[in-house]
């Protein structure tokens, strides 16, 4: 009885709103932003929130205003089903979020279900492998961007033997199983393989062990601040081997966080606010701006998320739910068209995303981009 | 699919004085050191965490969050209230003593110390949550740069490279014991608030001013939580999250050295330290945790009140 | 374990047995048999959550509150149910019934195995030797991807079917659940009230007057810890099914923390103390989101609020008013 009383009052709190204006599309970003999660949740939901203002400024999505609402999952995957599934009751136009793979395994049949598209920042491999229509990524998959760091380490780096470094969650583990067959494939030794922690403050160990181990380069695929904390540790055990990684070693967290520790990581960045595209500049100055502090990808992951339900909308001319997913199945997205797509993008049939990517280099505490690599089917 | 092990077997199985490389012993001296400074930090927090059970039976399941708050208090008031570095650690943890020295006695301790342990537990387990949250909401979601009071350098001795940051942790963090231990066995102040810990009853026939004495450690226990913070953030990063690890650390560290000691409390955080070091090393980085863990079952089975705890005389 | 056997009492004084607790039960039950109708999934599925949890609080009480063993493995036992019930459900194509079974049956055992050698050095060890055990199964749970899926956790979990009907439904699988944990909360009634747990009342109120009785202490102890973790193990059966996925992340340590404070706040060594501290540790989370960014906090604050003016919890609250309220009489809910 008391519940049912609660939940009205619940229910009252969060739909007085929508009510009173009936010209809003509501959208329900369901992120971490508490336990495990929650650095990597709060930079997406910045970004979320960012392109909701720009978008908002402009006169919203097909004239109408966007009304976003932010529901924390606690990084588990109980409590993101219970999130998804509350969006879905609420009527929410898509599903935004969240990132870590474990909470989206939890939730995206909730959204199938309700043939709504959830658009997410996850990067490891698995979740777009199970067929579900209706889940859509914000960025390459580890099994896109892998076997472009092994053929970097081993084209220009000539690296024979390779350190792996990796952090034990679903982002971490996903990419070391993506990248071991690879370099087994190039003929490149795995000299040690070391599993550290989520949220791994202490890493003088991890750093001699890679010393010893003596290989030509260290792979390094942690998430931003193990990877500063890392690079740290790295340098006062003297470990002076090229540090590889992906987007997460190169950022400009990291390279905040890390000092001049950073200077040499190299390796493959997908999103990030220092590539050669100017509306990624363009992006870091207004996070940096509205949030005084340097967005990571997340933020560009959430930022992108609202601008492709914005082009899947004014492309049907339409708010149908479904539509919007099989809209967005299949499309490639220009600059030209969404400005606020900020760089090519095609959408795959499972979700996967492909687009140009970048080789990159910390010199003097700045990201410099080596190369642009192409689309994987350009 | 590929379901390749974290490690080859040898490489689990190594020990340090079987392995076939050019230098175990610097290998295995360079991983002593850095476990002794982690464990340092782990003593002074596993510290402070004997000292407040001994004198008022609270357990405090915040205590990592005590060591994560006073970083964050002093970049909250170097980026709040403008004031240079060296006046915001002074703000800074002057503010964290009062508020979760003073204050956490008189709010959350006092009131419920009557109706036993474990009410006042949990109340220190929701304690946390509204630190961590807090420092979150209200200061950042990211990890911040904390400055270093202490030397960077690295230098190469006989092979290895030792980190003089570490050095000074370790110097630091023992300086600070050893003043704690002077100060309790050395001083009359310091030989009341043991004769508080031991037995309040008899202190407060014996005339000692009982509930000074109890606030007095935790004061103390705040003290050294700053310490430890301003210690440990240069290289771990000020960050909301960080408390989770050093707390369970802490707690085990207690366990280990044995609740009721403080010199138990500074073998435990540097034996903890050393192992979980040493377990990365040569054991299993993805079993890392583990191993201080079956070490913690070990010592329970075989010598329940710690290694250098004395048997419990009080009834818990 | 002789009086155990002999707590199998024919159903004779079963009318003059039934109470306030009995009756809140079946009542609440009854209740929440159709309070989800017109609720929308995302509330139903609350509503599930919370007698989910509540079994496991249930169990922990029992340790708790009963027993007075603190054990800080109640996530870690129901993850072993709810990864017991996964693997035999998908790899194996069991039923739900007998992987339910099951889940228990293997919780018992390992609280058997645990509780041993632990109550046998001091009764409060155990909260330190589970504290190792709830991590140890953690790492067990992420590490080995070629049994329990690893991080990436275990997907697609059927939910049960009844009679030939499916569950699932929201409010089918609300309602079944509803069903076990009343059959659930029922018989750990019964069972307090049994010879077996008279005798273990006996003990909480007096432990040595309990021994010199003829109280085997170590023995009852240890059972208590094992039901109480059969209980998670029950609920980690109900758990898996209810979310069609799992990851290690929600039976780390600190699930069991979590689990702790919902015995506490709801208030220990009351039966319907579990009910209400699952509503706290679950409901109401998810109502204060109308707080915005700040809700934990919200929480928390209110935990430790509660906490400072009720000790014993809320249903001790309710019961020291009840009490103050008809002073001479004794105190109708225990």
């Amino acid at each position: 009885m008391r519940l049912s009383i609660l939940a009205t009052l619940a229910a009252a709190a969060l739909s007085a709103a929508p009510v009173a204006a009936q010209e809003k599309v509501k959208l329900i970003n369901v992120i971490e932003l508490s336990g495990a999660g929650a650095t990597a949740g709060t930079n997406f939901k910045n970004g979320v929130d960012l392109a909701v203002a720009d978008i908002n400024a402009k006169g919203g999505i097909l004239g109408r205003q966007i009304e976003i609402v932010h529901y924390d999952t606690q990084t588990n995957p109980g409590n993101t089903r219970a999130a998804v599934q509350r969006a879905i009751d609420e009527g929410t136009y898509a599903v935004l979020g969240p990132v870590f793979s474990g909470p989206i395994g939890a939730s995206m049949q909730i959204s199938q279900r309700a043939e709504v598209a959830q658009i997410v920042g996850g990067e490891a491999a698995g979740f777009t492998r199970q067929g579900n229509p209706y889940i859509f990524r914000t960025s390459l998959s580890q099994a896109a961007a892998m076997p472009k760091i092994a053929a970097y380490m081993k084209n220009s780096l000539k690296a024979n033997s390779v350190a792996v470094v990796w952090v034990n969650n679903d982002f971490g583990k996903g990419g070391r199983d993506q990248i071991l067959p690879e370099l087994e494939k190039l003929g490149i030794k795995v000299a040690v393989d070391v599993a550290t922690e989520q949220g791994q403050a202490d890493f003088a160990a991890d750093a001699i062990k890679v010393k010893n181990a003596n290989a030509d380069a260290v792979f390094v695929y942690l998430n931003e601040e193990e990877s500063a904390r890392f690079l740290r540790a790295a340098k006062q055990q003297g470990v002076n081997k090229p540090m590889v990684g992906e987007t997460t070693l190169l950022g400009a967290k990291v390279i905040e966080l890390a000092g001049d520790a950073a200077n040499g990581a190299k390796g493959h960045v997908g999103l990030s606010v220092d590539a050669p595209v100017p509306a990624f500049q363009e992006f870091g100055k207004k996070f940096q701006a509205k949030f005084n502090y340097a967005s990571d990808h997340n933020g560009l992951k959430g930022y992108m998320a609202v601008y492709m339900v914005k082009w899947g909308t004014e492309k049907q001319k339409k708010f149908d739910k479904k539509g919007l997913a099989d809209t967005l199945r299949g499309a490639t997205i220009k600059p030209s068209e969404e400005p606020g797509i900020l760089i090519e993008t095609t959408i795959e049939a499972n979700g996967d995303l492909d687009r140009i990517s970048f080789l990159a280099e910390v010199k003097d505490g700045k990201q410099v981009i080596t190369e642009t690599l192409p689309k994987l089917k350009p | 699919m590929v379901t390749r092990q974290p490690e080859p077997l040898r490489a689990r199985l190594r020990l340090p004085f079987l392995v076939d490389q050019e230098k175990p012993m610097a290998e295995f001296l360079a991983y002593l050191i850095a476990g002794l400074a982690t464990g340092a930090i782990y003593a002074l927090a596993a510290i402070g965490f004997t000292l407040v059970w001994q004198t008022s039976q609270t357990i405090n399941f915040a205590q990592g969050e005590f060591v994560m708050l006073p970083a964050i208090l002093v970049l909250a008031s170097a980026q709040f209230l403008g004031l240079p570095m060296a006046m915001a650690v002074l703000v800074g943890i002057v503010a964290f003593i009062l508020l979760f020295g003073f204050g956490f006695k008189k709010v959350i301790v006092d009131p419920m110390i009557r109706h036993g342990v474990l009410p006042l537990a949990i109340a220190t387990m929701a304690l946390s949550i509204v630190m961590k949250e807090g420092a979150k909401d209200g200061f950042s979601a990211e990890a911040q740069r904390f400055p270093s009071f202490l030397p960077a350098e690295t230098i190469t001795f006989a092979g290895i490279s030792i980190s003089l940051q570490h050095v000074a942790i370790i110097v630091v963090a023992c300086l600070a014991i050893l003043g704690l231990q002077w100060f309790v066995t050395g001083t009359r102040l310091g030989r009341q608030m043991q004769a508080t810990a031991q037995n309040p009853n008899v202190a407060l026939i014996l005339g000692i001013p009982v509930a000074q004495m109890v606030m007095l450690t935790f004061l103390i226990n705040a003290g050294l939580a700053a310490l430890a913070s301003v210690l440990i953030s240069p290289i771990y990063l000020a960050k909301f999250s960080n408390g989770e690890v050093i707390g369970l650390f802490a707690f085990i560290a207690a366990i280990v050295g044995g609740f009721n000691q403080v010199r138990g409390a500074l073998a435990g955080g540097l034996i903890v330290g050393v192992i979980d070091s040493l377990a990365a090393a040569y054991i299993s980085t993805s079993y890392r945790l583990a191993v201080p863990l079956v070490l913690l079952v070990v010592i329970i089975l075989v010598k329940p009140e710690g290694l250098f705890g004395r048997p419990e005389e009080r009834r818990v | 374990m002789s009086s155990l056997a002999s707590a199998t009492t024919p159903s004779r004084g079963l009318m003059r047995r039934i109470d306030g607790v009995f009756l809140t039960l079946v009542l609440g039950a009854a209740i929440l048999w159709f309070v989800p109708i017109g609720m929308g999934r995302y509330g139903t599925y609350v509503l599930s959550l919370w007698m989910v949890m509540s079994i496991a609080v249930m169990g922990l009480n029992l340790t708790l509150g009963y027993a007075g063993l603190k054990s800080l493995a109640q996530a870690a036992f129901m993850g072993i149910g709810a990864y017991t019930t996964a693997l035999l459900t998908t790899k194996l194509g069991l039923n739900w019934y007998a992987s339910f079974l099951l889940s228990g049956a293997g919780c018992f055992a390992l609280g058997l195995v645990l509780g041993f050698p632990a109550l046998r050095v001091k009764a409060h060890y155990l909260a330190f030797v589970t504290l190792a055990f709830s991590t140890l199964v953690w790492l067990v749970l992420r590490n080995e991807q070629w049994l329990t899926g690893g991080v990436f956790g275990l997907s697609n979990i059927p939910r049960p079917t009844f009679f030939g009907l499916k569950t699932d439904g929201a409010l089918a699988f609300h309602r079944f659940t509803l069903v076990i944990t009343l059959i659930l909360a029922l018989a750990l009634w019964w069972m307090i009230r049994s010879p077996w747990g008279r005798a273990f009342l006996a003990l909480r109120e007096n432990p040595i007057r309990a021994a010199s009785l003829g109280v085997n202490i170590r023995t009852y102890t240890l059972l208590a810890f094992a039901i109480g973790s059969a209980y998670a193990g029950f609920a980690g059966a109900l758990y898996a099914p209810l979310v069609e996925f799992i990851d290690p992340s929600p039976f780390a340590l600190s699930a069991s923390f979590f689990l702790l404070l919902m015995v506490v706040a709801g208030g220990s060594g009351y039966q319907l103390g579990p009910f209400v501290g699952a509503l706290l540790g679950v409901v109401l989370p998810e109502w204060l989101r109308f707080t915005g960014g700040i809700y934990l906090i919200v929480f928390a604050s209110i935990v430790v609020m509660l906490l400072i003016a009720c000790p014993q919890g809320v249903i001790g609250l309710v019961e020291r008013g009840w009490l103050a309220l008809r002073r001479p009489g004794k105190g109708g809910a225990a």
